[in-house]
């Protein structure tokens, strides 16, 4: 049970409806609360994808805390060391001597060589100007045989520049070196939890002999290297895409960008730009999309009016999974965003015209942190953060579009909402843990 | 080098040591950070986040508004927040960005303080010091701002010694029973508790700090505290926390409650962690890793119930009231490993596990401000800590 010391606000204080939300942003940047929902993945967790690599952070205490911990709760502590920043670094212009040093002196204790090290540099080396240009050259050249690569934990630019993770998933795939062609392979870039072998993406790749090649399904240091050889590179979340598209125009492959969508015509244009990219045939769109509805339809029969929310952590395309479920006669109440993705223009036009009454919550706001967090019904949330916020037990725990895609996430979707709506879950023991599909070590 | 941990952890950090020691006094605690801060200690730092509101929040610093020193938007977006949920106080909490440009705090807090109306004040951190420094700076500021002048006491009528215990936050007591019992001892030996800093006590029994008789430092976070009520009040102070081993009485923890006696009855403060324990250390090469008045609490109930002494380090930035010959201060993993490399017996956080020779007995000690909440089930009561005898050759 909440307690509460300040008392409680009123449930309209951070309140919208779609009728009224701003695009992109529905709700002012304020001071910003952090929900104790902690399954989607952090830079820690993605960067562990790379088999036998080593992430070394420089930063200052308060920074390494968060990132240490991440990794020990995933069981990786091992894989994991820090510089700590001290105040004098910050004046002494040793920070490249301090860094280049450090990372020898790191590898020299390791008790094996790592295959390869990820090197995070912070936001006050963005400040300092540290020169990392010399910082990477000088460790490539005293570690020729370890992949050495850039990446970032700045934080400080990512309400207007990039995010840390999306960095990390260009930096990820910026050091492959190029290798023969190899037409029957693909890469999925950019992604934290693997894509269901059912989705009609993944059937038509494997149907015409197509070697998948992706982080998330765990492959080896060796076949990681080989994704340098694929003809084709897809991403499928928003964060990937730049990574993709680098790699891909750097190797001189094809770029597929198929985002996790909730509209028919969408996944049915992007499958067919992937079977003329790979030259495979085209599904049977008509017998999908009836699967689609169908499993909509038997979704509807069973939970009938429950109320439904949905929160943005959960799949990257929320505005087009509530407009689907709505059009479905599906009863979605709420929804928790605190920003929308530029992709998502169409689907908000739409929601705020056909269902302007649309609850709209923040995540972040102050408020949140004193709203209560009930639901005068039943409700099925779908993601984390939904579920914490209605105080909920009947929730979809999925985060980062729970590797599911297409058509075929469509119909499983709607068989983890109706499960999610038979079945309670222990809402706190699941969310606190971080990394949802990662080993956890948390004791909630 | 001594800035390099290839496996060893790093302590809570001084930013999440302000918010835990404030976290249940009914103030805004506002984190000047583009991110990350606040998931770090509501994840790793705060047990509590789940189950009891605070306000704790960070400002979402953006990268143009530090570089311009626009701290228009920081001060506007808390005063906003402030009208609207009405703290009992707003702290400014500095990470390292605002540190590197300089930003004046002092001045903000006092523009929000006069603007709002809501008392505000600044805790110097950077990111860059332990738990240690920021909730004892935190704790200190708070008791400072929080206690009232006290009435004069009733002549002539008689009352129980009065105490506040000072320094405990989950960081060092976790959210178990360690607490509940230390509490337990101190009523059963006749104390009357006034405030407990800051676990457990609102910000009205805080304010009545003033009126006890002495106070009790059961953590390093706790020394500037007693500092303030020493210099306001008079009131003098024990330092050390009155551990046991196996259900048993420790003469260590009696010795605690008659000083406790002694010094309200006298007026000099005392600090049993140094120069207290009259077992030697063996010639078993045993060490304690932690805070220095826990670990060396521990010790000394150690060295009654088992006979021999082990040596304690300190990884923290500690008051220097605190450096005793008795503890060693080391701070990297590079000196760590050196010093414990022939130990016999370590007896830490299980992730200090990776750093013991492998030889020597590992006696795990979870300590929450180390390995967060990874296993905090398994931390112990510190009044009544297990038998280790029963499992390892002591």
């Amino acid at each position: 049970m909440l307690k509460m010391i300040h008392g409680k606000v009123n449930l309209d204080s951070a309140r919208t409806r779609m009728g009224e939300a701003g695009w992109p942003l529905p709700f002012p940047q304020v001071l910003e609360y952090g929900p104790p929902a902690h399954g989607t993945w952090n830079i820690v967790h993605t960067g562990m994808l790379i088999e036998g690599a080593h992430q070394i952070y420089v930063c200052a205490g308060n920074c390494n805390r968060g990132v240490v911990l991440t990794a020990a709760e995933m069981g990786a502590a091992d894989r994991f060391s820090h510089i700590e920043i001290m105040e004098e670094d910050l004046w002494n212009g040793r920070m490249e001597e301090l860094i280049i040093e450090g990372v020898d002196d790191i590898l020299q204790k390791l008790p094996c060589k790592p295959t390869a090290v990820l090197l995070f540099t912070v936001c006050v080396h963005r400040f300092m100007g540290t020169d990392l240009d010399y910082i990477f050259s000088e460790l490539r050249s005293r570690h020729p045989d370890i992949m050495i690569i850039d990446c970032y934990m700045d934080c400080i630019a990512q309400k207007d520049g990039i995010f840390p993770s999306e960095k990390l998933r260009i930096s990820m795939y910026k050091y492959l070196k190029p290798l023969p062609r190899r037409e029957k392979q693909v890469n999925l870039i950019g992604n934290d939890l693997p894509t269901a072998r059912t989705s009609e993406m993944m059937q038509m790749l494997m149907d015409g002999g197509y070697k998948i090649l992706d982080l998330a399904d765990g492959i080896s240091f060796g076949e990681y290297r080989q994704m340098a050889a694929s003809g084709i590179s897809i991403a499928t979340h928003p964060l990937g895409k730049s990574g993709c598209e680098q790699l891909s125009g750097r190797l001189g492959m094809t770029a597929l960008y198929m985002p996790v969508s909730f509209s028919y015509e969408e996944i049915e244009e992007q499958l067919r730009r992937l079977a003329q990219a790979a030259r495979l045939p085209v599904p049977d769109f008509a017998a999908l999309r009836g699967q689609a509805d169908a499993a909509l339809c038997r979704l509807k029969e069973e939970i009938g009016d429950t109320a439904i929310a949905i929160d943005a952590a959960a799949f990257s395309r929320i505005l087009g999974l509530a407009g689907l479920l709505l059009n479905h006669g599906l009863r979605v109440v709420r929804i928790y965003a605190d920003a929308f993705s530029e992709e998502e223009k169409e689907d908000y036009l739409y929601l705020k015209e056909h269902y302007p009454q649309l609850e709209l919550y923040p995540t972040m706001h102050p408020d949140m942190r004193l709203m209560p967090r009930e639901y005068p019904e039943k409700i099925i949330a779908i993601g984390q953060k939904a579920a914490y916020f209605t105080g909920t037990s009947h929730f979809v725990n999925v985060v980062e579009n729970g590797g599911l895609h297409g058509f075929d996430g469509i119909v499983r979707l709607c068989g983890m909402i109706a499960e999610a709506g038979r079945q309670e879950k222990d809402t706190e023991d699941h969310i606190v843990r971080k990394g949802l599909g990662l080993t956890s070590l948390a004791c909630p | 080098m001594k800035q390099t941990a290839v496996r060893m952890s790093t302590y809570t950090a001084d930013v999440s040591g302000v918010c835990s020691a404030l976290y249940e006094l009914g103030g805004m605690v506002v984190i000047h950070d583009p991110s990350g801060c606040n998931s770090t200690y509501n994840t790793h730092d705060e047990p509590r986040w789940y189950h009891m509101d605070s306000l704790i929040y960070i400002s979402g610093l953006k990268e143009m508004d530090a570089l311009m020193g626009n701290e228009e938007k920081f001060i506007r977006d808390i005063e906003e927040a402030a009208r609207d949920l009405k703290p009992r106080f707003i702290a400014l909490v500095r990470t390292p960005v605002p540190y590197m440009t300089g930003m004046d705090f002092e001045a903000a807090a006092m523009r929000i303080e006069e603007e709002t109306g809501i008392p505000a004040f600044y805790v110097p951190t950077n990111g860059m010091h332990s738990y240690v420094y920021g909730a004892g700076n935190a704790l200190a500021l708070v008791t400072g701002l929080l206690a009232k002048e006290r009435s004069a006491a009733a002549s002539g009528k008689e009352h129980p010694l009065r105490i506040n215990l000072l320094g405990v936050t989950p960081l060092d007591f976790s959210v178990g029973s360690s607490l509940s019992s230390l509490k337990a001892f101190l009523s059963d030996r006749g104390f009357e508790m006034i405030s407990c800093l800051a676990m457990g006590s609102s910000a009205e029994e805080i304010a009545e700090a003033g009126k006890a008789d002495v106070n009790l430092v059961v953590s390093s976070v706790g020394l500037k505290a007693a500092k303030v009520l020493q210099r306001r009040f008079g009131t003098p102070y024990v330092i050390g926390l009155p551990c046991s081993f196996g259900g048993e009485k420790s003469r260590f923890a009696e010795n605690l409650a008659s000083q406790l006696q002694k010094t309200a009855e006298c007026g000099f403060s005392v600090n049993l962690c140094s120069g207290n324990c009259d077992v030697n250390h063996s010639e078993k090469k045993a060490y304690i890793i932690g805070e220095a008045v826990t670990s060396y609490s521990i010790a000394a109930a150690f060295a009654e119930k088992y006979g021999f002494l082990p040596r304690v380090i300190c990884p923290l930035d500690s008051p220097e009231e605190l450096m005793a010959d008795e503890i060693l201060f080391l701070h990297s993993e590079e000196d760590i490993v050196k010093q414990i490399e022939e130990a016999d017996l370590v007896i830490a956080d299980p992730m200090y596990r990776a750093l013991a020779p492998a030889g020597a007995d590992f006696i795990d000690l979870p300590h929450e401000a180390y390995s967060g909440r990874i296993y905090r089930n398994r931390i112990p009561d510190l009044m009544h800590l297990p038998d280790w005898g029963t499992e390892h050759d002591l």
